[in-house]
């Protein structure tokens, strides 16, 4: 421990504690933009300037470490004017039209000037050039909001160990954007949305699909169905001034139904259904010489991972579609059978905390008969802005349920959010199938939490099952060439694209980037996961009643020819 | 691609296939292409072989100065732009480099031969004013000295 | 009686480089052989009598980086010269690595020697290819007189060279963006956490240094630090290579004597004007330095001198301008400089290059505003104060200088 004096106020911090890490402590807010912890302490953005005594310049206190005897002043008329004007500059190479972007609410700039007072802005010079790219279905680029902070190359190299993203030219032309200016969908970019997550401006955000919903909604003919991913109950509340990890399950139902969907399924309920799939899918892989380790496939980040970096295991992805996916498939068919409706009259919205998914819903072979399985992807954040312009007073909601038919889950369904979440799904049932028996402890520990890697071997009756969990696709491409060296050997593994999970996938609310280094997001959005599914009375997928009346009346059983032809899919060589 | 595989292959094995020598790599491989330029395609070959990702290779490419960002003449005129150049009145020479050349700073004769392109100081003021072309420095210019050099380089390029 | 000095520039022009022999019998690598007999402490004892500080422009004394470099406990440690020269008006270590690159290879392997490391990099900017060749000559040369390579001149001190190359960035002069580039990344500078000291090029502990100081550790070990220290003039200490350029008869590299005065240094060896006017000022240090106006002429070249009245002995580039020059035309090469070289990392030096650089064309257009001038001073100031690095924080200083000397001239410009 050191002593260091913050303001004049002494205090005792941890040695290896920044500047900024001190100030925090004692109670003062040093802005940041570019600070993200250990994936990006470049010192880049100079608004995180304080006075420290005996250095003739300020420091960025972000990466300056504390220091016996130090003594830092956060406020003085220096700081301000410097940081001021630091922030001025970034304003004057800046979209300044705040009113129509997408963060006007929480955009960290935006605050920032506000906070410090920039009430007048006299200059402009010339802006750099402006690359505004809207052309993949997922992500939307536009260079004007940028404020070149570097947190999405950093994100995208270092945490997802791709890297798309890069700072080229230099100087004032300095751009961040993909090698040789190429839009995002001509790149390997999965869409995970990491990037998006931590941007603090406007600069990346998901390709908007509000109006089309919206349009479907409006019009009478049409038979509106959505559903919405486990992911998205466990952090919506957040965009109504929820704390981080509260569960807002019925009000959302409650929301949805109030926009004006027509009917209100939910993933959840596909989520068992794909446990019965991939299940089967599985045992007849280990019992019949399949390929092995068979891999998860509803992640769409890391279906595009794979199909473009590791051509090899492609043949491990399980078949299964993804549970949205599913859903939107038998909404067009066994829903519209059931109910004669005209699948042309049915548009399916899907609610992902996921912006890979919008491509996911838009991949030539997510159809079938002439129908597409999703009409419209939006995001927990779209569903948010959705519940605000309708005026609905979320937070008094009462707490109501889903449609009957598909709107019916367990407690395995509802953990599909957190990583790990799959496989313990996965196993409850495969347990339960491999000895015939009704097993009590279903709690499988092992594959919880929060960490890249995980790694299990469940006793099934004679057979040893042996298991991995990874999340990200750095993790995942490391065990990929652990795998292909012979290193490890598995039956299945489960890869979710986004570190932590869905719970922090690239659709979710946004947190600000000091909350982000303090606390485990994704671990406390899964709380809420978790949770769910101990308060639930059936926890197993293959105990969900809708799911058998699905099979006894439509589907047969589990990897039927008509399950085949609408719950499964194929994968696609692709070449950067 | 303005250059074989083979080449490019030449370039990375004087290097050891070492990832970080892509600065001298880029420079090696730019010098052998007629146009000074590295087409996408090269760049990307580089990448490739060197287990780099495209954009690691594309910053480097189109931070530093030297790496051209566009084909070049096969004589690429260089004018010094800086102040002791400026107070020599390397002017002068720009302007006659314009007049002559029929082209602006940045942009390559219809032929391919010449290109021009401003620069910053390359320590060449004790002779200025000075022009790199091809990378030689040639200083103490006047404009009966470039009209000679272009006539030389003209007059080569014909052999 | 001529007023510069030739102890650095000893063997200016008078050997070739294949000619091994003859530089020996010049007097050639006695530094070397002195250090290697006297051990490493008695080289930083005779750095610190010279007062020798860093020639790269930062001027820090060098026995201090020697000796700690030394002291660090390390098994694998490195030396880099750095000869990346992009301060405009700045050709001294060209000359220095041309006419006498064994001198610069000296000192060099005494650094080696001196801090215990088995390495030497030498990164010479592109735009000096055909001085990169020769450098790279030389070195096979020295390795096969056994000056460098195994067990050098018997001893047990082991020491290899190579020669790197930049690719046109001015930025990369700074070491953090230097050894970046040399790990095959963008010259981007990085926050000194950890201190290229302790973790450098290739991640290992490194110590750096421009190339004239390694020449001059090698002349202050070869005549001894007494008579280095002497040839300055009125007690100042030691020799100066200058880059003397610009509005100047005889432009050029010279070796002068600290002490000496800019005005003899334009008159007496210069040999004045070349428009025979005063000169309106010098910009003595580089592009990112003062302007000198012709009143302060009689300003000894001294560190302490010179650093009272706010100018730079820097790179030791002495531009002399013209008599009749606009001061705002002046700045405008000198803006336009900094906002094509600033590696756009950190704000203030990305956007306040490009901002200063805006204002100095009004002012060049006679249109500019007082309120740009209020802004011009609050953008250099946040520069100066926050700036990732030595270019940003340098960058207004010329600016700055002009509106303190020259103030009447630039509000002839201001229209408001």
């Amino acid at each position: 421990m050191v002593k260091v004096k913050i303001n004049n106020t002494s205090i005792e911090v941890p040695k290896d504690f920044t500047v900024l890490d001190a100030a925090r402590h004692a109670g003062y807010d040093v802005p940041t933009l570019c600070f993200m912890k250990d994936i990006n302490e470049v010192g880049a953005c100079r608004v995180c300037l304080v006075e420290i005594e005996g250095y003739d310049k300020l420091q960025a206190s972000c990466v300056t470490n504390v220091r016996e005897g130090m003594s830092v002043k956060t406020n003085t008329k220096r700081v301000r004017e410097r940081v001021r004007t630091n922030v001025e500059l970034l304003l004057e190479n800046h979209n300044r039209e705040c009113t129509t972007c997408v963060r006007s609410r929480n955009c960290e700039l935006l605050n920032l000037a506000e906070n410090l007072g920039v009430t007048e802005l006299e200059f402009q010079g010339q802006q750099r050039p402006r690359y505004f790219d809207d052309y993949s279905p997922s992500i939307v680029r536009d260079s004007s909001k940028c404020i070149l902070c570097g947190k999405c190359v950093s994100t995208c190299k270092d945490v997802q160990g791709i890297g798309i993203l890069g700072f080229q030219n230099r100087g004032h032309m300095t751009n961040v954007g993909p090698a040789f200016q190429a839009k995002m969908n001509e790149t390997d970019c999965i869409y995970c949305g990491q990037c998006v997550n931590v941007c603090p401006v406007g600069a990346l955000s998901e390709k908007r699909d509000i109006h089309r919903v919206w349009e479907a909604i409006e019009d009478p003919s049409i038979q509106v169905v959505v559903q919405a991913a486990p992911a998205v109950r466990a952090a919506l509340g957040e965009e109504f001034g929820n704390p981080i990890g509260t569960r807002t399950t019925g009000k959302m139902a409650a929301a949805m139904r109030r926009l004006g969907f027509d009917t209100i399924f939910d993933t959840n309920f596909a989520a068992d259904l794909t446990i019965m799939e991939e299940g089967y899918e599985l045992l007849d892989r280990i019992q019949n010489n399949g390929v092995l380790p068979m891999i998860t496939s509803c992640s769409p980040g890391w279906i595009r991972y794979c199909e473009f970096n590791h051509h090899d295991f492609l043949p491990n992805l399980s078949s299964c579609k993804s549970p949205h996916q599913m859903l939107g498939a038998l909404t067009k068919s066994y829903y519209a059978q059931a109910r004669d409706i005209d699948p042309d009259k049915i548009y399916v919205v899907s609610v992902m905390p996921c912006i890979s998914k919008k491509n996911e819903a838009a991949r030539p072979e997510m159809e079938q008969d002439g129908h597409r399985d999703v009409d419209a992807v939006i995001t927990t954040r779209e569903l948010a802005k959705m519940i605000k312009q309708a005026g609905i007073d979320f937070n008094n909601l009462p707490d109501e349920g889903f449609d009957d038919f598909m709107g019916d889950y367990t407690g395995a369904g509802v953990i599909f959010g957190a990583t790990g979440g799959v496989m313990e799904a996965a196993l409850r049932t495969v347990a339960d199938v491999l000895t015939g028996q009704d097993l009590q402890a279903i709690d499988y520990q092992a594959v919880r939490g929060t960490d890249a890697f995980k790694e299990a071997t469940v006793k099934i009756g004679d057979l040893e099952v042996s298991v991995a969990v990874v999340n990200g696709t750095k993790a995942a491409g490391q065990l990929l060439e652990q795998i292909r060296n012979k290193e490890k050997t598995y039956h299945f593994i489960e890869v979710m694209g986004c570190p932590g999970g869905c719970v922090n996938g690239g659709g979710q609310p946004k947190v600000t980037q000091h909350i982000r280094d303090h606390i485990n997001l994704a671990e406390k959005r899964a709380q809420a996961l978790y949770a769910e599914d101990l308060a639930l009375p059936v926890r197993k997928s293959h105990e969900n009643q809708e799911v058998k009346h699905l099979y006894d009346t439509f589907l047969g059983k589990p990897n039927s020819h008509k399950a085949h032809h609408l719950l499964h899919t194929y994968y696609t060589k692709r070449v950067k | 691609m303005g250059i074989s595989k083979e080449r490019i292959e030449d370039v990375l094995a004087k290097y050891d296939y070492r990832a970080d020598a892509l600065v001298p790599i880029l420079m090696d491989t730019q010098s052998l292409c007629v146009d000074h330029f590295l087409t996408e395609a090269t760049q990307k070959y580089i990448a490739k072989k060197l287990d780099l990702t495209y954009v690691d290779v594309y910053e480097v490419s189109s931070f530093f100065a030297a790496l051209h960002k566009t084909p070049k003449g096969k004589y690429h005129i260089q004018v010094c732009d800086s102040s002791v150049c400026r107070i020599n009145k390397k002017d002068i020479i720009q302007t006659f480099l314009e007049q002559h050349l029929q082209i602006e700073p940045g942009q390559m004769t219809p032929d391919g031969l010449f290109s021009l392109e401003k620069t910053t100081c390359f320590g060449a003021c004790d002779i200025s004013p000075a022009v790199r072309i091809n990378k030689k420095v040639h200083g103490h210019l006047t404009i009966q000295k470039m009209k000679k050099l272009l006539g030389e380089l003209k007059e080569a390029s014909h052999v | 009686m001529s007023k510069t000095r030739s102890l650095i520039s000893e063997f200016f022009d008078k050997y070739q480089i294949d000619h091994f022999d003859d530089y020996i019998r010049l007097g050639g690598f006695k530094g070397l052989k002195k250090a290697l007999e006297a051990g490493p402490d008695y080289v930083i004892e005779a750095l610190k009598k010279s007062e020798l500080r860093g020639r790269g422009g930062a001027a820090y004394p060098a026995y201090k980086k020697w000796s700690s470099s030394k002291e660090r406990q390390a098994p694998t440690k490195y030396v880099l010269v750095n000869g990346d020269e992009g301060e405009p008006g700045t050709f001294k270590d060209r000359d220095l690595l041309d006419k006498d690159p064994y001198k610069v290879l000296e000192g060099l392997i005494i650094a080696g020697y001196t801090i215990g490391a088995q390495e030497g990099y030498i990164y010479i900017r592109e735009e000096y290819e055909l001085i990169r060749q020769k450098l790279t000559e030389a070195i096979a040369h020295a390795k096969h007189h056994n000056y460098l390579g195994q067990n050098i001149l018997g001893t047990d001190f082991s020491f290899q060279v190579k020669v790197y190359t930049g690719a046109g960035a001015y930025v990369c002069g700074e070491n953090t963006a230097l050894i970046e580039s040399m790990h095959g990344n963008v010259g981007r500078p990085r926050v000194k956490r950890p201190r290229v000291s302790e973790k450098g090029l290739f991640h290992q502990p490194t110590m750096v240094n421009n190339v004239e100081t390694f020449a001059c550790a090698a002349t202050i070990l070869a005549h001894g630090a007494d008579t280095y220290a002497n040839a300055g003039l009125n007690g100042f200490k030691g020799t100066k290579m200058i880059s003397l350029c610009g509005n100047i008869s005889k432009p050029g590299v010279y070796e002068v004597p600290f002490g000496i005065t800019l005005r003899e240094i334009i008159e007496d060896i210069g040999g004045g004007t070349r428009d025979l006017s005063l000169g309106k000022f010098v910009q003595s240090g580089g592009a990112s330095c003062a302007l000198i106006p012709y009143t302060h002429f009689d300003t000894p070249y001294t560190y302490e001198d010179f650093d009272k009245e706010g100018f730079s002995i820097g790179s030791g580039a002495i531009v002399v301008a013209n008599g009749n020059i606009r001061v705002v035309d002046y700045l405008s090469s000198v803006t336009s400089f900094f906002e094509h070289e600033s590696c756009g990392k950190c704000t203030p030096c990305r956007e306040g290059t490009k901002r200063m650089h805006e204002i100095i064309e009004d002012l060049c257009r006679d249109q500019a505003s007082q309120k740009q001038i209020d802004r011009l001073n609050q953008i250099a100031y946040t520069m100066i104060d926050s700036s990732l690095c030595g270019l940003g924080q340098t960058a207004p200083a010329a600016t700055l200088s002009a509106l303190k000397h020259f103030e009447d001239e630039i509000m002839e410009s201001v229209v408001l």
